[in-house]
């Protein structure tokens, strides 16, 4: 069922069980991102030491997809350098633009190849980059604080 | 014309088509949009085919055949809302959003000494449970005045908080704005109580009735409010017309909104001076097809009787409560019998956040809408991120509603796998 390629079993164990959720109260910068049509809310802390990124934590609440994109991405680059990270970012992106053309690199991206299949919805890829993009807002912010 | 279901769904060719890889369409987001008759998609059609010109100007018989379609559609909506005072009370907009922003904005233009005119001190009174398109557009008119910005709170249930009407309607409120019927909570607001108090401290009442004129019969003379908006394409027209109703004397007194062509009486280099009303708010060339389309729309409603129409939807959202309620892990948003409620039900389903559920029933066939529908501020009174709406029409049945409940008990078993 087409379905399937959506809900792929990483995703929804992701979701019930999300990683990094809890907010870090020492952080380099905070950002608080929405995605307006479905009303779904992130709330994300980056801790930089130098250029490496030494905690990401999040709070929020919102579907499957969203939850659990921001736990896969944030095991993935906690402990990355800002341009390692922004090779993943930007791989992720490109994967979320493929309308399912991609099955996404898993040697950048690891687990969240499992998001491949949200390429193919597209009401459903503003969901999985709702983190993404709160990450990127961060790290921006983050860099200028310095 | 008796009511039947399946004659009916004959009348609509978007149900001859089938969804996700064959399955029947289950359409329960008539909220957002209804689908259209083949009356209505041909009369607009027509409209372009054999009577295009622009209405209301030229020396032509095209010109001349597109105005009388087009007031013609004016004096269809009139009679089909009610009007006391004929087609001369009705305006076409875009939407009822733009007929709200027109409201708003033209309240903005009045002068000391009109009626409509807003400044610190002065108060709008809304309730938690709008539309964002009848929130936003007060919150900034209290903002560019300094009025200030007043509403009704609900009962847990869903209902208008009315034990106190007199301290939210102070006398010194000039716009009461509010829903007849919650797009999200289905809950129909009972109007009498809140109209004579509005009306006793000389403030006009502002009618929501997107969600109620398409649904049951609504006569704006017999609601004593001052001013209702409704939208097209809910009501089985087509987009891009949208309704302004007010009583004429009113909509004399309103400065008007969008100036240009058509709405003038005189113009110099320096100053003009404007039409009488519907005119006066209606500047540039109009949506003419649309609104034509929307008369289709209305024709059809009333060959089918909006009374036949009502009783349809109350015995079919009693069948779905029914339904939703007997099961425990389904917790329905609003009220939760049909008693003083339309066809629109949101509802929770534990575990799984309507987003997903959502999904999984389009993989089923069965459209229905997710999210906070237009009202966050209401979502976030009830204390919930998001809701999955289910809302009905004249197109569904009961076998539409066992899809949708039996679709929710595959998509609990679905997303409980792991």
């Amino acid at each position: 069922m087409e379905l399937d390629s959506l809900y792929q079993e990483v995703i929804l164990d992701h979701y019930k069980h999300p990683a990094h959720k809890g907010l870090n109260p020492i952080f380099s910068a905070q950002v608080h991102h929405v995605n307006t049509s479905c009303g779904d809310e992130i709330t994300l802390n980056i801790e930089l030491v130098g250029q490496r990124i030494n905690s990401i934590t999040w709070d929020g609440q919102g579907c499957s997809i969203s939850q659990a994109s921001v736990s896969m991405m944030s095991d993935l680059l906690i402990g990355k350098r800002l341009e390692e990270a922004d090779v993943i970012v930007k791989s992720f992106s490109e994967l979320m633009a493929s309308k399912g053309t991609s099955a996404g690199d898993p040697e950048i991206l690891e687990d969240a190849v499992a998001f491949a299949g949200v390429s193919k919805f597209p009401g459903r890829v503003k969901c999985a980059l709702l983190g993404w993009m709160a990450f990127k807002d961060a790290a921006i912010q983050a860099q200028t604080n310095e | 014309m008796s009511f039947s279901v399946p004659e009916i769904r004959k009348d609509f060719p978007i149900f001859s088509r089938s969804v996700s890889d064959g399955k029947k369409l289950v359409y329960l987001d008539s909220g957002a949009t209804s689908q259209k008759p083949a009356s209505v998609i041909e009369a607009e059609s027509d409209f372009y085919r054999f009577h295009n010109a622009a209405a209301h100007r030229g020396a032509h018989q095209l010109a001349q055949e597109a105005t009388d379609l087009y007031e013609n559609a004016r004096a269809e909506v009139a009679s089909f809302i009610g009007a006391p005072g004929g087609p001369d009370e009705v305006i076409f907009t875009k939407n009822a959003t733009e007929s709200l922003n027109l409201l708003a904005y033209a309240m903005g233009n009045a002068q000391p000494g009109n009626r409509f005119a807003l400044s610190a001190g002065d108060r709008i009174v809304v309730t938690e449970m709008e539309h964002h398109a009848n929130l936003v557009p007060w919150q900034e008119l209290t903002r560019r005045t300094g009025a200030q910005l007043a509403w009704f709170g609900l009962t847990d249930e869903g209902r208008l908080d009315l034990s106190d009407i007199n301290s939210v309607i102070t006398t010194n409120t000039k716009v009461v704005a509010l829903t007849h019927q919650s797009n999200v909570l289905g809950t129909i607001n009972p109007l009498a109580a809140i109209v004579a108090r509005a009306h006793e401290v000389g403030a006009v009442v502002i009618l929501d009735a997107c969600q109620s004129v398409p649904h049951m019969p609504v006569a704006a003379a017999d609601l004593d409010v001052d001013f209702l908006v409704f939208s097209g394409h809910k009501a089985l027209g087509p987009t891009g017309v949208g309704v302004l109703w007010g009583r004429k004397e009113l909509l004399e007194e309103l400065p008007p909104f969008l100036f240009g062509g058509s709405m003038i009486k005189t113009v110099t280099m320096t100053s003009a001076t404007w039409a009488d009303v519907p005119a006066k708010f209606e500047a540039g060339v109009p949506n003419m097809a649309q609104a034509v389309g929307l008369a289709a729309a209305l024709k059809y409603l009333t060959n089918l009787g909006m009374d036949s129409v009502h009783s349809h939807e109350v015995a079919l959202t009693g069948y779905l409560l029914n339904k939703l309620n007997a099961i425990e892990t389904i917790k329905i948003v609003g009220p939760t019998t049909a008693q003083s409620r339309g066809g629109s039900i949101s509802f929770i389903v534990e575990d799984i956040h309507p987003h997903d559920l959502g999904q999984f029933l389009d993989s089923q066939g069965v459209a229905v809408r997710t999210g906070h529908h237009c009202a966050w501020p209401l979502a976030r009174r009830l204390g919930i991120p998001a809701s999955t709406r289910a809302s009905i029409y004249i197109y569904n049945d009961e076998n539409d509603c066992d899809v949708l409940v039996d679709s929710i008990v595959q998509g609990q078993k679905y997303f409980g796998r792991f």
